[in-house]
This record gives structure tokens, sequence and C-alpha cells, in this order.
């Protein structure tokens, strides 16, 4: 890899990039981001790789990240010359030949790609390059351009947009694609204010959780005193269902890169952190592949684009633990002490990490920042709403068909996310709330749906944006028990150091597991919201100031659930197992014995095509009778 | 100087001291479980929040951190803030039943025992208050104890609860701890035990008293330079 000092130097490697973006020959792309694998994809790639060899074919075999669909994956991508590039769903090692054979002998229907992208679309540089050049092949009329799936319909791309595009071990390929043009034009045309001014223009917020503006972030870290400063990447996604970070890090980590590099220099700091939590193992080896890249182009290291200014960058693993996410925390952590939080009275701007200016932005964050330099602060303000500009990249979870990660622009209504983006909730079940932000984040119920997905909004609404998960909850969805699950997770997760988060949430833990378990008193709910008062005034760190969010969420919204559990000892959702009780419906059972069959305790009789009992007493209330009946007939109470 | 107001009292204050110095300064007092003056303040008890008032923003903010700025307006006894003190204590007084400084740091302050709390057994006193990590590691200088586990199964000990080998039985974490958790045993015949582990006592060269833990005098002397001979003798016959 040769040093690239120049406009000349960058220009050569995009040329190169671009000869791989749009290749000569055929070229054959796997999805194999954590989701893709998660699928299978290392099968399929290996299947490719292997059918390839033995038929001699001369094709190119690549790996890309994800492009948003898990639902769909492992996917595979097939780009001819001058063709659409085509996407085939849900690949199988058995469907490999299949797919290899239709594209030598052109017949259609052995296997049929799932949608087709007859351009690229160059955000960076705002333009598009065709896939497609002349007429569209015959075949190929009925299959959907991937901007007419509903999936992908309300999307806009900032963050993601290179994720499953590119190859995220080619630093050209990504060069092609405008990258690195940022950092050039930001370090050799622009002064380190005209960068911050662009990025407040820009109205970007921490895309991390507390949605502070990134610009003057940047400017209180420029103007605190001290020599040595400090940029630091939070990597270090722990939300349950959350990992939108992960994904750009696995798919894209030169974005996150060359943004870290222009803050930096903006803010006059010459060695940055990327705190990754260990559990991320692509995402580590994909960011570590990138930085060695970035070295050896001389885009970190001494002198970057001759301009005197030096900069690099280390990656360190975290052990996992979900306060670490928390920027004190973080920075404790990255010193080499155990990762609690300090009160934050001096900004970490002023004193971070080693007591020195520091500035940490969240991945999402740092990869929007060379959009912005590319394209100038005003056109990203264009997109989303005011006081949320650009797009939020969400993950939706759950109960929900199109599991996914989604980009969508700010203020973009929620029914668009759950019904036309997520293809609404499995089975024909009625969608009941959605959890936003996190652990400490809030449910947002079916009545809000209308609600526009932007910070103020979801604040009013009694959740936060938070990182960008969105868990998904069904009708047959307790939401008492949704509230212990969060608060369980956080009380394992409390660091300890103060004692309203420390005993605070775990005694409201207790109590939740009581009323879960029928065990709950009358007064139990009056006592959570106050001690959620306490405890959000007198905790140390925003994880345990937001902690009691879930519960006061769910209050707010179902208190008739809490209710129904403490005083008729009740689980309207059926889900509480203390509290509900399985049944059969004599009109609908048809005796096909299947329930009895499958119930692991042996507790459902009845004889064959005759209606079936379930004994109470040896009942364990595994719900596996339910899941099994094909007619429906088992009832919950 | 700085000029802020503490309960309606007009204070000139010394810029860069915390509100909780202050105050007691002028004689208004603010609890406290974990403030010590030999160590840094960490903030985790967080009875000595209060209620700031600062462009017309009221927070509630930890008083043994926070410095004081000009115009800051303090309330060290608002609805809010006896909020989080009632909860503090009374998640204390359910996490340590048997301590009496808890106790009685509730009754004084009015605080009744939450009854939908359902008392610990097995946390002792401890508080977790870290005034004996903190005086071990930056007072003494030897770290002998420190924590394990997080949140709720956070605890002080040695490392991997052994005998710690950085322990010189000095007794300082003892001296500081508010709920007298932490036990020592000086069993009078020249030996002190410890977080588990029983050390020589030295006697004194004059008077014969069993007067301090050969390891604290060894390491006074690896610190200082001064032979350990040379500190045989106890306070009284010095």
């Amino acid at each position: 890899m040769s040093r690239i000092s120049t406009l000349k130097d960058m220009d050569r490697a995009a040329q190169r990039g671009l000869a791989s973006l749009f290749p000569k020959k055929t070229k054959i792309m796997v999805g194999m981001a954590t989701s893709g694998i998660a699928s299978g994809a290392q099968g399929v790639y290996d299947a490719l790789a292997a059918e390839i060899k033995a038929k001699g074919l001369d094709i190119i075999l690549s790996k890309t990240g994800s492009m948003g669909l898990d639902a769909i994956e492992p996917l595979v991508d097939v780009l001819e010359p001058n063709k659409p590039r085509l996407s085939y769903s849900k690949m199988t090692p058995k469907k490999v030949p299949l797919l290899l054979d239709r594209l030598s002998s052109g017949a259609a229907d052995a296997i049929k790609p799932a949608y087709r992208m007859d351009a690229d679309d160059f955000l960076v540089q705002g333009e598009k390059k065709p896939y497609l050049k002349g007429k569209l092949p015959a075949g190929l009329k009925d299959i959907p351009v991937i901007q007419d799936i509903d999936f992908y319909k309300k999307q806009v791309k900032i963050a993601l947009r290179n994720c499953g595009t590119i190859d995220p071990e080619s630093i050209d390929e990504y060069i092609a694609r405008g990258g690195y043009y940022s950092l050039l034009k930001a370090v050799a045309d622009m002064s380190p204010d005209e960068i911050i001014n662009d990025v407040i223009a820009s109205g970007l917020r921490g895309r991390g959780g507390g949605g502070f503006l990134v610009g003057r972030k940047w400017q209180s870290c420029r103007h605190a005193h001290g020599d040595v400063k400090y940029v630091i990447c939070n990597g270090d996604e722990g939300d349950p269902g959350a990992y939108m970070d992960r994904s750009l890090m696995e798919g894209d980590p030169h974005s996150v890169l060359e943004g870290m590099i222009i803050g930096a220099f903006a803010i006059g700091a010459h060695e940055g952190f990327i705190y990754v939590r260990n559990e991320y193992p692509l995402a580590v080896a994909n960011l570590q592949c990138a930085l060695e890249q970035a070295r050896a182009c001389g885009l970190l290291g001494k002198n970057i684009f001759n301009s005197g200014f030096d900069f690099d960058i280390k990656i360190v693993k975290g052990a996992g633990a979900f306060v670490c996410g928390e920027s004190t925390a973080l920075m404790a952590s990255l010193e080499g002490k155990a990762g609690e939080p300090r009160a934050k009275y001096i900004h970490t701007v002023e004193q971070g990490l080693w007591n020195r200016p520091s500035n940490l932005n969240n991945v999402e964050s740092w990869a929007n920042v060379p959009v912005i330099i590319a394209r100038g602060g005003k056109w990203f303000s264009g997109v989303g709403v005011r006081h949320s500009t650009g797009t939020k990249v969400f993950s939706l979870v759950g109960k929900i068909n199109n599991v996914g990660l989604v980009e969508v622009p700010m203020g973009i209504p929620l029914k668009d996310i759950i019904y036309d983006i997520g293809g609404g909730i499995p089975g024909g079940k009625a969608f009941k709330a959605v959890q936003t932000g996190g652990p400490s984040g809030g449910c947002i119920p079916d009545k809000l749906i209308d609600l526009p997905v932007d910070f103020d909004s979801l604040w009013e609404a009694g959740s936060m944006m938070g990182s960008g998960g969105m868990i998904v909850m069904d009708e047959r969805t307790c939401m008492v028990d949704i509230a212990r699950y969060f608060i369980e997770f956080l009380v394992s997760e409390s660091c300890g150091k103060c004692v309203p988060c420390r005993e605070g949430v775990y005694r409201m833990n207790e109590i939740l597991h009581d009323i879960c378990r029928g065990k709950g008193k009358k007064g139990d709910v009056e006592l959570l919201e106050s001690m959620s008062k306490g405890i959000q005034d007198g905790s140390l760190c925003a994880l345990g100031g937001s902690a009691p969010n879930p519960v006061l969420s769910t209050i707010r919204y179902f208190r008739e659930e809490y209710d129904a559990h403490i005083r008729h000892k009740r689980c309207p959702a059926g889900v509480c197992r203390a509290l509900i009780r399985y049944g059969i419906d004599k009109e609908k059972c048809t005796g096909c014995g299947v329930c009895a069959r499958k119930c692991p305790v042996a507790c459902i009789s009845g004889e064959k095509k005759k209606l079936h009992a379930i004994d109470p007493g040896k009942c364990i209330k595994c719900g596996i009778c339910m899941e099994t009946c094909k007619f429906d007939a088992i009832t919950v109470e | 100087m700085v000029n802020i107001v503490i309960d309606g009292k007009n204070i000139e204050a010394e810029k860069g001291a915390t509100v909780l110095a202050v105050a007691r300064e002028h004689g208004i007092e603010i609890p406290t479980l974990c403030s010590h003056a030999s160590v840094d303040p960490s903030g985790g008890c967080r009875m000595c929040v209060v209620e700031v008032v600062k462009g017309g923003r009221t927070r509630i903010v930890t008083s043994c951190i926070y410095q004081v700025e000009d115009g800051l307006v303090v309330n060290t006894r608002s609805e809010r803030v006896l909020e989080v003190r009632r909860l503090v204590l009374q998640l204390l007084r359910a996490r340590c039943p048997e301590s009496d400084v808890v106790r009685e740091m509730a009754a004084a302050l009015g605080v009744e025992t939450q009854a939908r709390f359902r008392p610990d057994k097995d946390k002792g006193k401890c508080i977790l208050c870290r005034l004996c990590v903190k005086t071990c590691e930056a007072v003494v200088g030897v770290s002998a104890i420190g924590f394990s586990g997080r949140g709720k199964d956070k605890s002080v000990g040695p490392p991997f609860r052994e005998d710690s080998a950085a322990c010189i039985a000095c007794g300082a974490c003892v001296y500081v701890c508010p709920t007298e958790h932490i036990q020592m045993e000086d069993s009078g015949k020249g030996e002190r035990t410890i977080w588990g582990r029983t050390f020589r006592m030295a006697a004194c060269k004059v008077c014969g008293l069993h007067f301090a833990p050969v390891a604290q005098l060894e390491y006074i002397s690896r610190t200082t330079e001064v032979p350990v001979e040379n500190l045989m003798t106890c306070m009284s016959c010095r």
C-alpha cells in the first residue's frame, strides 16, 4: 500500500476502488457482518469459494457488511458487468450451485433474487453511478428495485452509506465512494474553526444517547486549556437488542476513523482511542485492519496529507461492563482502572482521560462527520427535523417482521418504522409498545404510534433516543414483566459505587419480582414512583439517573396492568407464570395430540380425536403447548 | 473569593472550595457517610446532596465534590434533597440492619424504616463508603484491599479473598470505617488478626508493650530508610 499524500494519490486509490466496485468480470459479495454470519453466511461463503474453484469459474468472491435487512440473511449479491446488482436472500450452501448455474445459463427460475440495484448511490459525492448500462435484461423485469422494497423505501442512509456495499477490508473501495476526501478537504482547505462551525451548522447531536450538540462539544474541547488532548470513540454498545454501532464498525470501519481524524484535527488532538467491547470480535478485527491500512497509507501517523498534522488511534477492548459506555467510566477503564463513573461537574472536554481535555463521541456520530464535511453542515441539517437533524440508525428487533438495522430521517413517524419499514407484527398480533433508548429508556405505547421519532418527542413521551435500540412488543407482552426485565439488567450492570443505584434499583427489582409472582402489595406502585424520584435525583451517573425510566414509563402507560397483577393477581398478557393458567378450548381442540406429545412434563392427556385436558397441578406453564397447537386451542388466563 | 448563598445565608467563600466544606465552615450541617478529611471525596453515599440554582436551573448535586462559584444559591434541606437522603438511609438500613451509625443517622433525620425492603443478612455493616480502600491506597500507600464484583455484589477485601501479601496490619481501614464493619483483633499476646491474616506484633524495646505490627514497622523502615531497630520503641517510651 503506497503512501497517500496528495489529491492525485487519492484519485489513484479511488480508481482502484472503482475498478473493484464496478469490475469487468462477475463479482459475488457475501454479507459477512455478525448478523450474516449468525444466519450462516460463512457456510455460504465457503461453498461459493469451493464451487468457484471446482468449476474453474472466473469470478471475484468478496465480503461485505450488512445491508440492514437481517431477517433475510445470508445475503449474496451478484454483480455482472453492466447488469443490475442482484441480491439473493436466505442463501444456503445448497443453493450455491443453483446460483452459479443461473449465472452461466441465465436460467431465471432456478433461484430468484429478492431485489436488484440498478445504480449505486455515492452519497458523499452526491451522485449515482449506474450498475445497469443499456437495457434491463428480460428476466429481471419482475425483480423489484431496492428502492421499491418496503423495508428500504423510507430509509435514508448517511451513517450506513457504505455498509453492505463495500468490502470493509478495502480502503480503496472506501476511497472510491468519497472516503478520506473529506479529511483531505478538512486539513488542506479548512481551518479548525471552519470545521467546527460546519459541524455546529449541521445540528448533529450525539448518537450515543445524550444528544448533546457534537460541534459544541468539539468547540469546548478545542478551547479547553492543555496541550495534550484526546479524541475517543465510544464503541461500547451494550443495550440489549442494539447493534447499530457493531454493524457500522464491521461494515465500514474507515468512516469511523475518518470522522475521528477530522475531529482530532479540529480539536487539536494527536492521540485517539476506540473503546470497543470485547464481545465484538469482528468489529475489532475490521477496525484493526482499517487502522493498519490507514497507517500504511499515511492517513494516520505523522504529517497527514503533508499538513504537518500528526494523529494516531489505538483500539482498547472493554471487558463487557455496560456502565463503561458512560463516558467517565469509559475513561476510567481506558486508564486501566475499574469502570466506575465520576460526577461530571467538570466536563470531560475540560478534564477527561488522564485529566486532560477529551472529546468522546459515539461510533455513529463519528461516521456522520465525513459526510457533513463533504456535503456541508447546511445540507445535513436539511435532513430530519429542526433540533434533530440528519438520520438515526435503529436496530429494529423483537416482535417485528423485518428484523434489521434501519436508518431513517429524524422525525419520521413511529408508525412508518413499525408498519412500513418493519412490516408490522408477526402472526397478525396487535402492536402493543416499543421500547426505545435501551434499558434506561422507556416504553412507547400503541396510542402514540404517530409520534415523530426525534430526540425531543421521545423525551416528552417519557422515553429517549438512546443509542438506537428499538424493541417491538406485541399484545402477548406483559409490561410489568418487561419493566422487571430491564431493571434486572440494570441491577446486574450497576457499578455499585453510589447507594441509590446499587441498592435502590435492586430494591425496585425485588418489588417488581414480587408483583410478577403475585406477591405485590397495595402501595407498591406508589412506592416504585417515589423511589424512582429519589434514584433519579440521587444517582451519581446517568445509568442510575435513568434507571427508573422503564418502570415509570410502563406505569404511565400501562398502569392497569400493574393493578391487575397487584390487586387481582392476574397477568392480562398471560406471561407471568405464577399468575396464569393454561386451558384448552372445547370448541377448537381437535384432539390431534401434538400438545400432549410436546409437553415436557406430560401433564396433557386425552384420547385421540377427543378433547384434551391440562392437569393444572403438574403444569409448569412453559407455554410449549400454546406454541405448538395449530388450532389456537390453548387458552391462557 | 466568590459570593454564594446557602440556606438563605450570604457567604463569601474561597474559589475552588466544595459546597460541603463551605457549609460546614459556616455551621451548616450536611450529613455524610463517605466523606473524610484524609481522602479525596468519591461522592458515593449521596447523603450530602444539595439543591443548587445556577442560571435559573435547579438541580441536585453532590456537595462533597461540587465547587462553589459566584452567584450560586444552595438549599441543603429542600424537599428533593430530603427525599434522596430518606431513600439512601432506608436503603442502607435494609442493607446493614445491624449498623448503629446508620440507625442513629436515620433516627436523627426522622427517617422511618421501609418495611417493603427485606433486610440483607450477608452484608455485615459495610455500606461500601470506600474510605477503607481509599485510605489504604492513598494514605497508607499499600493498596492491600480493594473492590471485587459490582453492583449489589460489590465487596471490599484483599485480592481473591486470600491473605493479602501487601497488608501491613496497620489498622487504618478499621480506624476510618464509619460503621465498624472491619474487624481487627489484638490477642494481647503479640498477635493481631485483620482481613483473615494474623500478624506478629513488635514488642517495645523499653517497656515490652506489643505496640505495632512488625510488618508495619518494616514498611515504615522501607519507605523512610530508617533502620527498623530504630523504630522498635513505642510512642510512650520514645
